[in-house]
């Protein structure tokens, strides 16, 4: 089968559940004794077990496996979560992740994590290294592993077996992995020892065996009058069995056993593989209500109801937007047409089918927004990991993740999000020592916000950390050369902390001694200005710093102003305009050889349109008067002789086809209401 | 036994010339062309197809044949070839024709002042018909037009 076609959709399935994984860990981690969100982690690493092992990454597959057997204890009450199992946890979900990635990027998933496995498998025989050193873990390993489901009764039974002179044994079973009936391999197993003496007690408990609730293998407590060389070669005459150990216990080992029990119950009790801390799942009548509660709470966790949504390439959204468009000329065109015939039937009907387009097309416009939680979400991992590493505590508090913004945008303000909120995290939360010797509490709070504003959607990051020095900027300014001392003194404190932004602050090293802020700010400015968005600190010193960023809704559609040179049309990116007007001849200068025009007080170039493109049938030096457009970037303008304005307009930015990717002073083309292409000027490239 | 191919023919001043008609999307009729400044001679501009925008080449101008005025037999031949979307403007199409691979003999070195390797081979028809199989992938070739503009200006 080819399972190519099945990729795109594995990759988005995955990445859903790494993204549900983390989150519900992080979920657990908070709260480490709510088992239902084991239940749903488990389910989601099943979910994702299942799905790579179909499409053929083993790798992938076989590490979710060694996750899911820790986690099938832990939501079996076998084992408490500690710090160590989350850190193992999270690394493997990292390993996951870049797993993913490498498939995602045409690789094949390969990933070496025996190290990650290795300890996945020293938890699942109770190897967890803790502070307190005592039970489990010094315990020989199958002493440990049969703590983890042996209730004092069992222990107690099997002790007085060996007394009587019974052999007890503990057998490790594993089915081959092409087995297609294993619960089925697992009842024959029971049933051959049955026949030469007693079941205690299996891990899983026989009814999850029963219901293939499984892997590949189990293991048992079995008391009996045979040798274990005996049962061993007895089990293995069934078919379809991989492996059997048996081994012999003696009542030592129970001693210990019981003694590692009660110790670890009475020393520890956040210890691993403690059985008289809850009820032994084995023990299967009082495992049943706790799973059942499990099972009831998890998909109110989830909201129970099922997903109402589908999945649809971005592109197949483009071709309905494209094919859209052609509709919308068309209709333009019946419109021209009915109020010439003048048949009010027919006018109607256009006006009717006008009404229905563009509500059509709001709906095709809405299908591209995407809430801004499919960037967010990442990020309480991120703030967690480091905070951890930088050892602080810090509590991230995301409101508006509902926010909703054109995919477009969407892909591209990660990043800058990104550098932010480590910025917030590294730089704006004081260390825990700082923060009690001035007072505040010793969690750092960081906002993460997104909301609707008019045509934009703002995302803010506030810290409530100790904010920025202006006075130290604006030193570290002068030292490196951005800034003379006299120009210093004019700046206020708010014009001083838009200094962070400025290129050449971002190299200096000077500056992350001095005020810890302002690394590589000017390339996230840089990144949210190329996506016609802005960014601006406020910053109260002691309280805090908030980093404002304003996005427009969607990149596909923009206001330009569209304007006329002889017989072309093109566009101007109205977010670059700072303003329009009329000049006469004889206010244009020449200074060295180029044209120049007052503008505000300063002298800033006119550029010729017209020349620039070499447009055929128009020239304004015939013109008495010229209309001007002021584009600027950044901080400098530069004025751009046109012909005329025809107007302010919506359009949709298309891009020119890969046969020519780049035009210098074009950044693409939109079409208009006639049909007709119209350029569309990249004012940046008007100025160097 | 070489397969059978279906091609496009189209002409090219008295020149007949084919395309895989697999490599072909549509033909359509002379449209309106917005200019693209700053770019080659040949690339008369991008045309909206049904809602794309893509750019169009002159084939005279990219063969270097003289220009001619546009008729009623002018016809856009939008190919896709290698993800790029591209309009040949051609004098005229109206053919589909069944080729038998065989048929197709490796070009001579010059054909109609044509460079060979724009031309996958040359196929014969009939008693007195030459059609001329383009290479794509070479008449979109841009690094080698980087060379002729620089040589050129």
């Amino acid at each position: 089968m080819d399972m190519n076609q099945y990729l795109s959709m594995f990759i988005d399935e995955s990445n859903d559940h790494l993204q549900s994984l983390n989150e519900n860990m992080m979920g657990l981690e908070a709260n480490p004794e709510d088992l239902s969100i084991v239940q749903v982690i488990f389910r989601s690493a099943h979910t994702l077990k299942g799905m790579a092992a179909t499409m053929g990454f083993e790798d992938l597959a076989s590490l979710t496996h060694q996750m899911e057997n820790v986690l099938d204890l832990v939501r079996n009450n076998k084992l408490k979560m500690q710090d160590f199992i989350f850190d193992t946890l999270f690394k493997s979900l990292d390993a996951l992740e870049s797993m993913v990635q490498d498939i995602t990027g045409g690789g094949e998933g390969k990933a070496d994590v025996s190290a990650i496995v290795a300890s996945l498998q020293a938890i699942v025989r109770g190897e967890v290294p803790s502070a307190a050193g005592s039970s489990a873990a010094a315990e020989p390993q199958t002493t440990a592993e049969a703590a983890a489901f042996l209730d004092e009764f069992q222990l107690s039974v099997l002790s007085q077996s060996i007394q009587e002179g019974h052999q007890v044994l503990y057998i490790d079973v594993a089915i081959r992995k092409d087995c297609q009936l294993k619960a089925v391999r697992a009842y024959m197993v029971f049933d051959l020892l049955e026949r030469s003496g007693e079941v205690v007690t299996s891990f899983p408990s026989v009814q999850d065996i029963e219901q293939e609730k499984f892997d590949h293998g189990f293991s048992l407590y079995y008391i009996t009058q045979k040798e274990a060389s005996d049962i061993q070669s007895m089990v293995m005459n069934l078919s379809e069995i991989e492996k059997v150990t048996a081994v012999a216990l003696d009542q030592e080992t129970l001693t210990q056993m019981g003694q590692g029990m009660t110790a670890a119950a009475a020393e520890a009790p956040v210890q691993v593989a403690e059985p008289s801390a809850a009820p032994a799942p084995a023990a299967v009548p009082a495992s049943a209500p706790v799973k059942e509660e499990a099972s009831k709470a998890a998909p109110a966790r989830t909201g129970g109801a099922p997903s109402r949504t589908i999945r649809v390439d971005i592109e197949r959204l483009d071709v309905l937007m494209n094919l859209f468009s052609e509709l919308l000329i068309d209709r333009v065109r019946l419109e021209q047409l009915a109020s010439e015939v003048q048949n009010s039937d027919l006018t109607e009907t256009v006006e009717h089918m006008g009404r229905v387009s563009s509500d059509l097309q709001n709906i095709v416009m809405k299908l591209r927004m995407v809430p801004v939680d499919t960037v967010f979400n990442r990020f309480p991992r991120m703030v967690r990991d480091l905070a951890k590493s930088l050892d602080k505590k810090i509590d991230l508090v995301i409101t508006g993740a509902e926010t909703e913004l054109d995919r477009t945008v969407i892909d591209e303000i990660g990043d800058p999000l990104v550098h932010l909120l480590r910025n917030a995290v590294d730089h704006g939360v004081e260390s825990i020592q700082d923060r009690l010797a001035s007072g505040k509490s010793d969690t750092g709070t960081v906002n993460l916000r997104a909301f609707h504003s008019g045509n934009h959607v703002f995302i803010e990051i506030e810290d409530d950390g100790a904010g920025i020095q202006p006075q130290k900027i604006l030193q570290s300014a002068i030292k490196k050369g951005i800034l003379t001392q006299e120009q210093a003194a004019g700046y206020s404190d708010d014009e001083a902390i838009q200094l962070l932004f400025a290129p050449g602050f971002s190299t200096a090293e000077v500056i992350s001694d001095v005020s810890g802020r302002g690394v590589g700010l000017d390339v996230v400015k840089a990144k949210i200005t190329s996506l016609g968005g802005n960014v601006v600190v406020y910053s109260k010193p002691g309280k805090g710093t908030n980093f404002s960023v304003q996005l427009p809704l969607t990149l596909s559609i923009i206001a330009a102003m569209l304007i006329r040179l002889g017989s072309e049309k093109y566009a101007i990116p109205l977010s670059s305009i700072v303003e329009t007007g009329i000049i006469k001849q004889n206010q244009i200068r020449k200074i060295h050889g180029s044209k120049m025009i007052e503008f505000r007080n300063t002298h800033i170039p006119l550029l010729s349109l017209s020349k620039f493109f070499s447009v055929p049938d128009f020239d304004e030096r015939t013109e008495e008067e010229t209309e001007i457009v002021v584009v600027r970037k950044g901080e400098r303008l530069v004025a751009l002789a046109v012909q005329d304005f025809i107007g302010q307009n919506e359009i949709v930015i298309k891009n020119l086809g890969k046969y020519l990717p780049e035009v210098q002073g074009i950044s693409g083309a939109t079409i208009l209401g006639d049909g007709q292409v119209a350029l569309i000027i990249d004012p940046n490239a008007f100025i160097k | 036994m070489a397969e059978d191919i279906k091609v496009i023919v189209f002409k090219l001043s008295d020149e007949e010339y084919g395309i895989e008609v697999d490599k072909v999307q549509t033909i359509e009729r002379m449209m309106p062309i917005t200019r693209v400044p700053k770019t080659y001679s040949f690339i008369k501009g991008v045309i909206n197809l049904r809602g794309v925008v893509i750019p169009v080449i002159d084939l005279r101008g990219r063969f270097g044949i003289a220009e001619a005025e546009h008729t009623d037999q002018t016809r856009v031949i939008i190919v896709n070839v290698n993800e790029m979307e591209v309009g040949f403007i051609v004098d005229s199409a109206n053919d589909v024709i069944d080729l038998n691979r065989e048929s197709i003999d490796t070009p001579p070195e010059v054909v109609g002042g044509i460079k060979a390797k724009y031309l996958d081979g040359v196929a014969k028809i009939g008693e007195d018909r030459l059609l001329i199989m383009l290479n794509l992938s070479e008449v979109l070739n841009k690094s080698e037009i980087v060379q002729l503009e620089s040589l050129e200006g």
